[in-house]
């Protein structure tokens, strides 16, 4: 009876006493969700495009992000540092496309999954070898994004905290996904990836050039990892553990869908915001830490009565 | 010349499914068989411990995987953690059963694996692919966090790590622990690893097996002409989670020693998801190239790297390493998608046919 209490009546009852608590817990996750978006956002530009699960995703925000505090450090300006991180980017993304997507061409997912994994060995090697192992700061204030925070009171005496680098991250995601939605749905090149989505070979017939397509999907998740490194960093260091937030993607993707991108910012939410819950108010139950798994969980009894995901296209068998 | 199957005529139906009806192929399993045997007395103890060792261990995690991913379909990611229940149930075992041989404990872990591997392969009934792939990740993490979380696992000492205890077996030999011998430690990796190897073997080509391709190759289908999805599927992941199970709790007596829950992390299990793509899917003889070369590669290149320029940090050539492994994993799922196993049986073609070019 005290197992069921503790599990089912206890938490709420937490939460209603503490209104302004759960309000911060909300905010928390909901920031956490917004980036967990961002990451899941660079995983579906390049999948719908070319089938391709990019496990690589999580180095490239450290990578980015590294690339944009190295070039600081080494004396460039912010915002020219920030120009030529998008540079590197672009050259990384024309690298991949020229050296690991055309060559393999056609292979089974599981081929192309191994070989973005392999760059993800590259990229750890090649950026420790450049930058070194050591976490870096930020450069925030650099870039013009505000650090500091305000309070806000709520109901009698309660306070939420919001720390505007977190806003920042709000609003930064919700351009971006605007951006994306407009160019994905207004443009020649959005038309064409849609296009290279739907059917590859009917693509190729109708004069789209596949190379041209991928290196752009790269680029554009490139700069999603741009993105996402300033921000994660921001909040926390510039370090290759980043690269363990490319996994709390992965259970944001199956929830969404590989191919949507609303389903990616929805799922986002829903684990951003579900995982928090889970480890204030459920997490001492069992010791704490939940973190690392609950969004899997949470995933994984979802997909067990929803196999496409929640906005993902039907999934239909022939024999 | 060398090499040729014609002309050995099979009388027997035990003869013709014999696992090797070639005489050649079998001549050569002894040559490399006595040379497993052999090497011990010839090999440093260090060659026998960093390398000999762990490229069985992981041979054997390999196979498990394989079972699963190339001859069942089912992509896994969580290989680590099944290695690692493995470990920590053998663990558990020997603190609860001092007295009994540590070989008969580590067999029985891989029971427990096996279980759990049975509890977590159950949404690939509904789940296929790559959603596939990242729920395993549950199971990855969700055990992690097991071992670290739940200090019965670890019999609440402080440290959190597991230490391999000493034990003897075979009348006084010390068989783990600290003060066992190389030379020990390796016959008795070498022995279970070929025998299950043999095991694997016979059920990968039995009814079982054939099931599993099944189900791989077409699971409609397969459901259509009377395979139960349900018992192929999770007989899978119970096989080859007992084979993790085993590997780990290898891993942990006759290796490492000692382990803390970073040792099964999901790099372990990215590192034999290497060694079955590279090795080549649903093929025995490629785990064991796979695993050869994931674990040699960075060892060659870090005691190579050196020998080529002089004076760069240790730190340098272990980030170089990292970043040769990765662009030659490109390299080689660009050259040969279908792994080692591949490049060893076209190797077979050319020689049945040598000297002369075709035949």
């Amino acid at each position: 009876m005290d197992l069921l209490y503790s599990v089912f009546i206890d938490p709420f009852v937490q939460m209603a006493e503490m209104p302004d608590f759960l309000l911060q817990v909300l905010w928390e996750g909901f920031v956490a969700g917004v980036l967990y978006a961002l990451i899941a956002l660079g995983f579906v530009l390049i999948y719908k495009a070319s089938g391709v699960f990019n496990f690589a995703q999580g180095i490239m925000v450290v990578f980015a992000g590294l690339t944009l505090v190295g070039l600081h450090e080494k004396g460039v300006p912010a915002y020219l540092a920030l120009v030529l991180t998008i540079g590197v980017m672009g050259l990384l993304a024309l690298a991949v496309e020229r050296f690991v997507m055309r060559p393999l061409v056609n292979q089974p997912d599981i081929i192309l999954l191994m070989s973005t994994i392999g760059l993800t060995y590259f990229l750890v090697g090649f950026g420790e070898f450049v930058f070194g192992g050591e976490p870096k700061q930020m450069i925030t204030q650099e870039l013009g994004l505000p650090t500091g925070s305000s309070a806000f009171e709520i109901g009698d005496g309660g306070l939420l905290i919001l720390q505007h680098i977190d806003i920042a991250a709000a609003v930064i995601a919700l351009i971006m996904v605007g951006v994306l939605a407009v160019f994905f749905n207004k443009t020649r090149i959005g038309r064409a990836l849609r296009a290279v989505a739907d059917d590859h070979q009917a693509a190729l017939s109708v004069g789209i050039s596949l190379n041209q397509i991928w290196a752009i999907v790269w680029f554009a998740a490139g700069i999603v990892a741009l993105t996402t490194g300033i921000m994660w960093g921001a909040r926390s260091d510039v370090s290759f553990a980043l690269e363990i937030i490319a996994f709390k993607a992965l259970p944001v993707l199956i929830l969404g869908g590989f191919t949507s991108i609303p389903g990616a910012i929805v799922g986002g939410l829903i684990i951003g915001v579900g995982e928090k819950l889970g480890e204030i108010y459920w997490g001492p139950l069992v010791g704490g830490g939940i973190e690392s798994w609950l969004a899997y969980m949470i995933a994984l009894i979802f997909l067990l009565f929803r196999p496409q995901g929640l906005f993902g296209e039907r999934i239909i068998e022939r024999v | 010349m060398l090499y040729r199957e014609s002309g050995q005529y099979k009388t027997s139906y035990i003869a013709d499914q014999a696992i090797f009806p070639i005489r050649e192929d079998r001549i050569g399993m002894g040559l490399i068989g006595l040379a497993a045997v052999c090497i011990p007395f010839f090999a440093s103890d260090f060659f026998l411990n960093a390398i000999m060792t762990p490229f069985l261990i992981l041979a054997l995690a390999a196979i498990g995987l394989n079972i699963l991913t190339g001859y069942a379909g089912q992509l896994s990611l969580g290989t680590g953690a099944f290695m690692g229940v493995g470990a920590y149930s053998c663990y558990k075992l020997t603190s609860i059963f001092p007295d009994v041989n540590i070989i008969v404990l580590v067999l029985a872990s891989g029971l427990f694996s096996a279980a759990i591997g049975v509890v977590f392969g159950l949404p690939s009934l509904r789940i296929k692919g790559l959603y596939l792939a990242v729920t395993t990740l549950a199971a990855q993490f969700f055990l992690e966090w097991c071992f670290i979380r739940i200090p019965w696992l670890y019999n609440y000492n402080s440290s959190g790590a597991i230490e391999v205890p000493e034990r003897r077996g075979f009348g006084d030999v010390i068989l783990t622990g600290p003060s066992a011998s190389a030379m020990t430690q390796y016959f008795v990796v070498l022995g279970i690893v070929v025998a299950i190897t043999l095991a694997v073997k016979n059920i990968v080509r039995g009814r079982i097996g054939r099931q599993w391709m099944m189900i791989r190759d077409m699971d409609i289908a397969a459901e259509l002409m009377g395979v139960r999805p349900l018992t192929a599927k999770l007989s899978a992941f119970a096989v080859s989670s007992y084979l993790c199970g085993v590997a780990g709790a290898m891993f942990i007596f006759f290796y490492l020693g000692a382990a803390e829950p970073s040792a099964f992390s999901i790099t372990l299990s990215f590192q034999v998801l290497f060694m079955v793509i590279l090795g080549g899917l649903g093929s025995l003889v490629g785990s064991f190239f796979g695993a050869a070369f994931i674990w040699g590669l960075p060892i060659v290149l870090r005691a190579g790297l050196p020998a080529l320029g002089i004076g760069i940090a240790a730190e340098t050539v272990f980030h170089i390493a990292t970043m040769i492994v990765g662009a030659l994993i490109i390299f080689f799922l660009i050259v040969e998608p279908h792994g080692l196993a591949r490049l060893w049986s076209l190797g077979k073609e050319k020689l049945r046919v040598w000297p002369f070019p075709y035949g």
